[in-house]
Order: structure tokens, then sequence, then C-alpha cells
């Protein structure tokens, strides 16, 4: 069965659009959710929200520095959940964190908590295809749709294993490095993103190094859309507040659609 | 029992395994292949024997503790690590990464230091190997441990603070992994302990393996057998792995030094980070907690994949001792051996210390990892 994302992503592709997924700490700010639907107005076709953890080794210092300051107000992944649950945001939602932040609250227990709460993904960096046994039969036991990665490095034999174990989308990161906005798209994006797309009919978007409207345009000629997520919560850092944050997102999709 | 290969996907028991970001997988997997192939291979294991005989100064004796001996009751043996090249047991597993590193064409080695030792012991082979190197080191154990930094600087390395989250040694292995996630293709990460994703749980024991074969000699000479007792430090767990593996087949009590403050076996959960699955520090949400020790070298929130097995199975036993307890170990072999011990591993002998009534009249091998210069400065200002 295709779930949430998978649909609102192939819907967009199949009127001849580009797919824009935005990423989002949860936790940050009190009105991170407002943010939220905010962006969801704007044109995203489905939203990332972070879950923050202590340790996040793909992240660069402003999904970092996110992360330290929703965890020193106090953000548990259970609260924003919680949060989720009570709203309707109008765009499938996938969970982003790390393996031991649902490890501890229980691979089963934490997927069905999605579920509960509305959220339709779940992508984990530190997952690799190596890893996914526990978290995939929970999550497809829970109809969570397992977002898969793939690098630069990853050999052409790897990639069509993690297209087939990939739900909602393949993550394609666009460059050898952690997260964070560059001057210019690195060709490693088009690179993987061609390599991907020529192996699988699932959506390919790509992540890590996308942090323009002409940066996602460009990846978007090869790729079937882009994940922008230090932009995004830079924004959120500077306290640009929801309208801001959405006026952002309204650039990315003016772009994506001329 | 014995410490066994891990599987193939790199578990001991229900830990380990390769919890890393896909950019790095290839990498693992390749590591893995070459470090099969290097092990098997003679002409491999000659070159690395012939390094750490005429350039680390191995092997490393064991010196009989007459007069601790006497004040604790027990038959005191220390296996002289810290009179290897650079200080530590950690010359061992980085000549062995090295090598390795060379082998695959890497041209860089990154490294991850708490204490300064495998930072300073990572920059000496880049030295002289002619490699490139990057140390990331937490800025809070930069200050704490000036004299190791500008050790690895004079050795042509650059030191880069960590200055994320706790600024300790968790911090600097995230930016060394960051750093290796970036630069992946030309540069060798050269982990530090018996921990991240496999195969360095399995490969960094197996390099310190020869303290245990070493000392496993020496006490058939010595002891016309096996010693009764086996203590190191544990803070990854590198050392002790290292010298548990010539003993863990015997029936000597293997017993890991956790510091009381980083106690990652002693709270038992279990947690992914860096690479792994292990014992780990963490809140109820899997926040992991930043861990507090007098040493930087131990202050660490988690431990080796291949410890918390041998915990879970009951075939070595960690026990916790408080910076109070070391503090007065320091003093207590200087002052009777002579011998000034580094803060990591004067843990073992703050245990036996502690530990002395359960074990009158035995023998007790101690991993003596690492001498103490490093740790003058600050024991000065602790003792006033």
């Amino acid at each position: 069965m295709t779930g949430g994302i998978e649909s609102a992503l192939r819907a967009r592709r199949e009127n001849d659009g580009k797919c824009l997924v935005p990423y989002l700490t949860g936790g940050l700010g009190d009105n991170w959710l407002e943010t939220v639907m905010a962006v969801a107005d704007a044109g995203a076709d489905a939203i990332e929200i972070g879950v923050p953890f202590s340790d996040p080794v793909m992240d660069g210092p402003t999904i970092q520095e996110a992360n330290d300051r929703a965890l020193a107000s106090g953000t548990t992944p259970q609260r924003i959940l919680d949060t989720l649950r009570d709203a309707d945001i109008g765009v499938p939602i996938a969970v982003m964190t790390y393996a031991n932040i649902v490890y501890r609250m229980g691979w089963d227990r934490f997927m069905n908590e999605l579920s509960a709460s509305g959220v339709s993904g779940c992508i984990l960096p530190d997952i690799p295809l190596e890893e996914t046994r526990d978290w995939t039969a929970a999550a497809d036991e829970a109809g969570v749709e397992t977002v898969m990665f793939a690098a630069p490095t990853s050999p052409d034999d790897r990639l069509p294993r993690i297209a087939e174990r990939a739900g909602g989308f393949v993550y394609a990161v666009g460059l050898l490095g952690i997260t964070g906005v560059r001057a210019n798209l690195a060709s490693s994006a088009l690179e993987i993103a061609g390599r991907v797309k020529a192996i699988t009919d699932k959506p390919v978007l790509v992540g890590v190094g996308v942090g323009t409207p002409a940066q996602a345009v460009e990846v978007s000629e090869v790729a079937d859309g882009a994940i922008v997520g230090s932009a995004v919560v830079q924004r959120m850092l500077d306290g640009a507040g929801p309208e801001g944050v959405a006026e952002l997102i309204a650039e990315f999709r003016a772009a994506l659609d001329t | 029992m014995t410490m066994a290969d891990p599987t193939h996907e790199g578990r001991f028991g229900d830990f380990g395994g390769m919890f890393v970001p896909e950019t790095l997988v290839p990498a693992c997997i390749e590591l893995d292949k070459a470090f099969r192939e290097a092990w098997a291979d003679p002409s491999f294991r000659n070159e690395l024997d012939y390094l750490l005989r005429t350039y680390a100064g191995r092997p490393s004796p064991i010196t009989e503790c007459a007069n601790l001996s006497e004040e604790l009751g027990c038959r005191i043996l220390l296996k002289r690590e810290d009179l290897n090249h650079t200080g530590s047991h950690k010359i061992n597993n980085v000549l062995g990464q090295g090598l390795l590193a060379k082998r695959m064409g890497k041209t860089r080695l990154v490294a991850e230091t708490g204490a300064g030792q495998h930072g300073v012991a990572t920059a000496t082979v880049a030295a002289l190997f002619d490699m490139e190197c990057v140390v990331y080191m937490g800025t809070v154990d930069i200050e704490r441990q000036k004299l190791n930094v500008f050790r690895m600087k004079l050795l042509g390395s650059e030191v880069v603070a960590a200055e994320s989250g706790s600024q300790t040694l968790k911090d600097a292995v995230n930016e060394a992994m960051r750093y290796w996630v970036s630069a992946v293709e030309d540069t060798h990460y050269c982990l530090g302990s018996v921990m991240g994703p496999h195969p360095y749980p399995w490969m960094v024991r197996e390099f310190h393996r020869v303290i245990g074969d070493e000392a496993r000699e020496q006490c058939r000479d010595l002891l016309d057998g096996v010693p009764d007792v086996v203590v190191a430090c544990v803070g990854g767990g590198s050392n002790a792995a290292g010298i548990f593996a010539g003993f863990a087949d015997t029936d000597a009590v293997l017993v890991g030094a956790e510091p009381a403050g980083g106690a990652a076996v002693g709270r038992a959960v279990p947690g992914i980070v860096h690479g792994s699955k292990s014992y780990l520090m963490q809140d109820e949400w899997g926040q992991v907690l930043e861990a507090e020790s007098i040493s930087a070298g131990l202050d660490y929130p988690g431990i080796g994949p291949e410890h918390a097995h041998l915990a879970a199975t009951g075939r070595a036993r960690y026990e916790p001792v408080t910076d109070a307890e070391v503090v007065d170990a320091f003093q207590l072999l200087s002052r009777t051996e002579g011998i000034i011990p580094a803060l990591e591993s004067a843990h073992a002998i703050a245990w036996i210390a502690k530990a002395k009534h359960e074990f009158q009249g035995k023998s007790v091998l101690i991993n003596l990892s690492g001498r103490g210069d490093k740790d003058v400065n600050q024991m000065m200002d602790i003792l006033g």
C-alpha cells in the first residue's frame, strides 16, 4: 500500500511539478507547530519534523544549535508527538530523528506512536540498510513509511536494495558531508539523483546542501524535488516566526513552479 | 569462553553493529575487508611486529610491585604499557590502523581524543608515515591537557576544538565522525577505542591483543600459570579489551574499573550512539548524558560493545571507582613504587586498593595503560 508521503509526492510529480519537503526542528520555540502549519500552507508537499537528539552526527552547526535549544527548553519526543497528534496540518509528516531516540522508547512503541499521531513516515539517518530489521518490522506493522538514504558513496549494487526498502521517497544525500547551507550545489547532488532515478520509480528527493531556491530548482532538473533543512531552521533560529519561515517556503515553491 | 570474532554483522551477542549514515557504510565495509586481508597477510603482520618492537618498544615488561603488594596484601603485577613510545597503550592500535590506512591508499588520518593520549599516538604515527593528521578534542579537554595539545602540534598535527555539547570526548567523536563523512574518500578515521561501528570494536581489540598475549606468556614464567585477577580501567575500553583478550579463556577474574561518573555498565541501559549498540548513559528519552570523570580519557558515557557483551554474559565484571579514590591511587603507586600512573590507569589501582580484602594472597595483574606525566599539572592543582 502506498503511504501518505509517497502518494503526495507522486501526485505532485504526475502534475509535472517538483516536490518540496522542508525540515523543521520540533520543539524549537513555543510556536513551532504554527510554523509547521504556515509552511504547509506555503506550498510544502510534505514536512519533516526533526525530533532533537543530543548527538546528531549527520547534522551541521545550524541543526545542532536548533537541537540544543529545543532540548534546553525541555522538549521530549513524546511532547512533539502529542503536539502533532492534535494538529491538522494538511500535508503528510515524516519524523526525522536518530536511532537511539526510537530504540529507547522501543521500536514498536515509537512506530505505533507515530501512527497514532498521524505521522506518515520516519527518517533515521544512522540506520543503514544493514541495521533496518527491527525498525522496518515495527514500521511496516504500524503502517509507517521508512525513508532510506542513498549517498554519493553508495555503490551501484546497493542502490536497488535501498530503493526497494524505501517508503515515502528515497533521500539522496547531495554531497559528502553533513547538513548545512553551501554557496553552490555540489556536482554530486545531480550525480546521485541521476543514479537513483535510473533504478527506481519511487520519488527521489535530494537533501543536504540544498539551501536556496535556485539550488532546489537546479537539483530538481534531475531529482523529483528537494529537501530544505538548515536554511529553514536558520530562519526559525533567527526568530522569523511562522510568517517569516513561510515566506521562505513560498520563495522555494514559486521557484520550483516556474 | 574466548573473545571470539564478532558475527558477520559485527555483533557481540546483542551488542555492536554498524549504526552509521549511509555515506560511511561503504567505508566501513571496505575497512572490514581490508582489515581481514591484512590480518591474514604475514607481510602485514611482520611489518607491524617490526614497528611494535623497534618503534613502540615492545614487548612491555611486567613489573612485580613488592612494596605495593605488601601494603595491599595481594601480589601486584603491572603490565607496563606506560613504557611504550608516546606513553600509553594507544600506540599499538594506531600503528596497526596507520599501516592499514596506508595499505588502503588513504592520505589523511582523523582522530578523536580525550586525554590526548590517542591524539598524540595518531599524530606520531602520521608523522612517521608522512600522512596528514587532524585531531578533534573537546574544548574542556584542550584546557586540562595543554601539554598533549602542544605535543600533537609539534608532531605536525592539526588540533581542532570540539565545541559542541559537553566539549569532551563524546563530542570529539561526533566531530571526528562529521569530518569523516565529508572526507571519507581520502581519509581514514583512526578511532581510538573498541567502540564505533563494525569493524572498529573488533579491529581495535585485535591491535591491542598483543598486550594480553605478551602478558599471558610473561605470567607463565612469573606465576607458572595465570593471575587470579586481571584488572584494567575502562572508558571506551581499549586497554581492557587488549589485556582481557589474553585471559578470557582462563579462570582469571576479569575486572574493568569504570569511573563512577561514567559507569555505562554500572547503569546497564542499552543504547545506540557512535555507530554501535552498547551500554550507554542516557536519560529516559534517549538523550546521551555527559559523563563526569577526573580523567579526560575515561570521560565517556558509553563503552565498547564487546565489554557490554562480557558484562551481560558475566565473563567480566565492571566496578565503579570515584575520583577521590583515583586521586589516592595516583599517589599510592607513585609513593610505593616510584611509578606515576596516568589518571586513567589509576582507576585500576584504585579498584584493587578498595577490593583488596576480597583478594588477599591472590595475584593481581594490572594493566598500567599509561604514564602520568600529562596529569601532573592537574594533580598539582588538586593536591595544592
